[in-house]
């Protein structure tokens, strides 16, 4: 609590004190025998009730004359003061009873309102603060054999720093010599821990566990994956989200309505109809109390500032609450194939050797005649066969474009590749019933077998599939560049409505637009989002309603280009990301229902005569509380 | 030009609303954020006029709150 809010706490803690002593003389003892009437009984509860009001509200009266001052006649303090006032004043109208405790109770519950309005701001805004407390203070740099702490900020790309264990990494780099283990929970919400080694690369914001690491700095500190987050996170408040808009119209209209209507009900009944002047000024007075339309004005920006924190937390960065609005409609999610369905490497699936070879043979055979290539698919048969390259074996390597790769090992002659390859030099080969890519190898004229490569399914991508359906995703959409069949098993594995093969990158942005076309076709309100990892997307990216890039730490043109970013590469945590905007959003619907509605009902009831100040008060002040503590829910959802 | 600056005391949330409203009718003003969570301006206002539009801006916050600053 920071000393402004403790002395206000402090006042109105004595006001309250104070108020609490009147009421009690006002109701226990005989004041009327003592002060010997009526009237000077009233008069001195009066005066009983005017310290507390006054120790209570003398800053929002002194506001409300400045405001008056400076023609802001629909200034909430404006408004407040009027009510008391009034109420204080009903003990002019003799028929009326007297209303002087309701007077200083309203005042003292407004302010009681104002001062749990900043204390939950101010903790919300220390607790987001908190989370994104990620940025390293300093970097350790070796100078004449002692360690010295510097400002990220004077590191160059290509220093070396030292990160000992326990510190925060403050930019990002490679490995250069030890080994640990990196919590990346911060960044990426994921409480297992990372192991690195020399020649891993390393993300600023992440800490270090157990040992020491020298690391070799790849991006200065601006770039460094943990000042873009900040960034991000920060220029997120400059998207406001339609309901947001909507609510600040809402308030522009609404004190201004309440309080015509307030001044109507006050004058026109006893005016043209004989009806008594105090009750329906009292009826006057308990509109200007419900007039403020703080519980929405504050609740709302709080639910979507603390559900972006409270994402962020969770490995999730919204740019925006619009995005987080949109996130919440999303029916329809296209996918990018390699790279965030599947692992965007080639792996080695599967060995077929022909009679007289083993798996073995046939792999170190491909392994040896790729071995001057760093084609993905060499890097792929190297790494499955596991063993050194013999290169002393190897001679005369020559490629056939686009078919292979003819090489002498150990002064036999090798082939290596596709099917037209063993077609033009007659080596009788066998078709695969596999799909991927498959890689026949033929050793002196014989057939020796194939190699079947493709690109292997993340381990959580069918579950990502199955839970987006879970949480009422209408359709899930595979974009590829890749072959035809290759795309189908991989659709028919992953469970996903449709998909569109062999699509150049310029193609995707017409698949995505023509598919955003279809979901305004099928409603009005549904959102597409596209998932890429991105790279080559950013187009995509940018067209979709909801751009999400995953598994972004340290790539650049995915933060920049995407509304949504997960830090790490699982494609499940969409669906969280979906769950969790949608909780936020029944969060601020609850708000905006309760607030408006509770409202309006004690409205109507105060203009047939049924409410008192009380219950104006419950209005305003308890339903602001209540829509506050609701909206402070979203910085702890975990989805 | 566009910049993003600290404001200080920004209490009420619906005064937030009418500064961000004032502000966007100051001319050479192109675009205005005010998020009252993060106790940020966000303003898009012609360049050459820039320190004047400011002056203006932070009338207008004063206006609403007298003890809101913006930091500059």
């Amino acid at each position: 609590m920071s000393k402004k809010l403790k002395r206000t706490r402090n006042r109105i803690v004595v006001a309250l004190a104070l108020f609490a002593v009147a009421y009690l003389v006002s109701h226990l003892c005989p004041l009327e025998e003592w002060l010997g009437g009526r009237a000077a009984a009233i008069w001195c509860e009066f005066g009983l009730f005017l310290i507390p009001y006054l120790i209570a509200g003398y800053d929002v009266l002194a506001k409300a004359v400045r405001n008056i001052g400076r023609g802001q006649i629909f200034d909430e303090n404006l408004l407040m003061a009027i009510a008391t006032l009034g109420a204080f004043a009903l003990v002019l109208f003799p028929d009326a009873g007297p209303h002087m405790a309701e007077g200083a109770a309203v005042m003292l519950f407004y302010q009681v309102g104002e001062l749990f309005q900043s204390y939950a701001v101010g903790k919300s805004r220390k607790s987001i603060a908190d989370m994104m407390d990620i940025a390293p203070d300093f970097a350790n740099v070796e100078r004449d054999g002692v360690l010295v702490q510097i400002d990220p900020y004077e590191i160059a790309i290509g220093d070396e720093i030292v990160v000992i264990a326990g510190e925060r990494v403050p930019l990002d780099g490679i490995v250069i010599s030890g080994e640990s283990q990196l919590d990346t929970s911060a960044l990426t919400g994921e409480p297992i821990p990372r192991d690195v080694v020399e020649g891993d690369d390393v993300i600023s914001g992440c800490v270090n566990m157990t040992g020491k690491l020298v690391v070799r700095v790849t991006k200065p500190f601006e770039q460094s994956t943990v000042s873009r987050i900040l960034e991000l996170v920060e220029n997120a408040a400059d998207k406001k989200a339609v309901t947001e808009n909507f609510i600040t119209r809402f308030a522009r209209y609404y004190t201004p309505v309440v309080v015509g209507v307030a001044v109507l009900l006050a004058v026109i009944a006893p005016l043209f109809f004989g009806q008594s002047w105090s009750d329906w000024i009292q009826r006057g007075l308990i509109f200007l109390v419900v007039s403020c339309p703080c519980a929405l004005v504050i609740s709302i920006p709080l639910s979507f500032f603390g559900g972006i924190g409270g994402m962020s937390k969770l490995g999730i960065l919204v740019k925006g609450s619009n995005y987080l609005e949109a996130l919440a409609d999303v029916n329809t999610v296209v996918f990018d194939k390699t790279g965030t369905l599947t692992d965007g490497s080639f792996n080695v699936i599967d060995v077929h050797p022909a009679e007289g070879f083993d798996e073995q043979r046939v792999l170190s055979l491909a392994a040896h005649a790729e071995s001057y290539s760093n084609h993905p698919i060499a890097i792929s048969v190297e790494r499955a066969y596991g063993k050194s390259i013999d290169s002393e074996q190897i001679e005369d390597v020559r490629e056939e474009s686009g078919q292979g790769i003819r090489a002498m090992i150990d002064g036999r002659a090798v082939l290596v590749g596709n099917s037209r390859l063993m077609e033009d030099h007659g080596i009788a080969f066998k078709e695969c019933k596999l799909i991927g890519t498959i890689l026949h190898v033929s050793y002196d004229g014989a057939y020796a077998g194939h190699i079947v490569i493709a690109d292997v399914l993340k381990p959580d991508s069918i579950d990502a599939i199955a839970s987006l359906k879970g949480v009422g995703v209408k359709k899930a959409i595979m974009l590829t560049g890749d072959r035809d069949d290759v795309a189908a098993i991989v659709a028919k594995q992953l469970g996903v409505d449709s998909y569109r093969a062999q699509l150049m990158p310029q193609d995707k942005v017409a698949e995505v637009e023509e598919l955003l076309e279809e979901e305004r076709a099928r409603s009005k309100k549904g959102k597409l989002a596209f998932v890429g990892d991105g790279i080559n997307d950013a187009p995509v990216l940018m067209r979709a309603d909801v751009g999400i890039a995953m598994g972004a730490m340290g790539s650049d043109a995915a933060i920049e280009a995407a509304d949504v970013v997960l830090m790490d590469d699982k494609p499940s945590n969409i669906a969280k990301a979906i769950r969790v905007a949608r909780s936020i959003m029944r969060i601020v619907w609850q708000n905006i229902i309760f607030a408006i509605g509770i409202k309006l009902l004690v409205l109507g009831l105060a203009a047939v005569g049924l409410a008192n100040m009380w219950l104006a008060v419950f209005a305003d002040v308890g339903v602001a509380i209540l829509a506050i503590l609701n909206a402070m829910r979203c910085m702890r959802l975990k989805g | 030009m566009r910049k993003s600056f600290k404001m200080q005391d920004l209490d009420c949330a619906n005064c937030a609303a009418k500064m961000e409203r004032e502000i966007s009718g100051i001319e050479g003003v192109n675009s205005v954020s005010i998020s009252f969570m993060a106790q940020k301006l966000i303003i898009d206002a012609d360049a050459q006029r820039f320190d004047e539009i400011m002056d203006l801006a932070q009338k207008a916050c004063s206006k609403y709150e007298p003890d809101c600053l913006i930091l500059r």
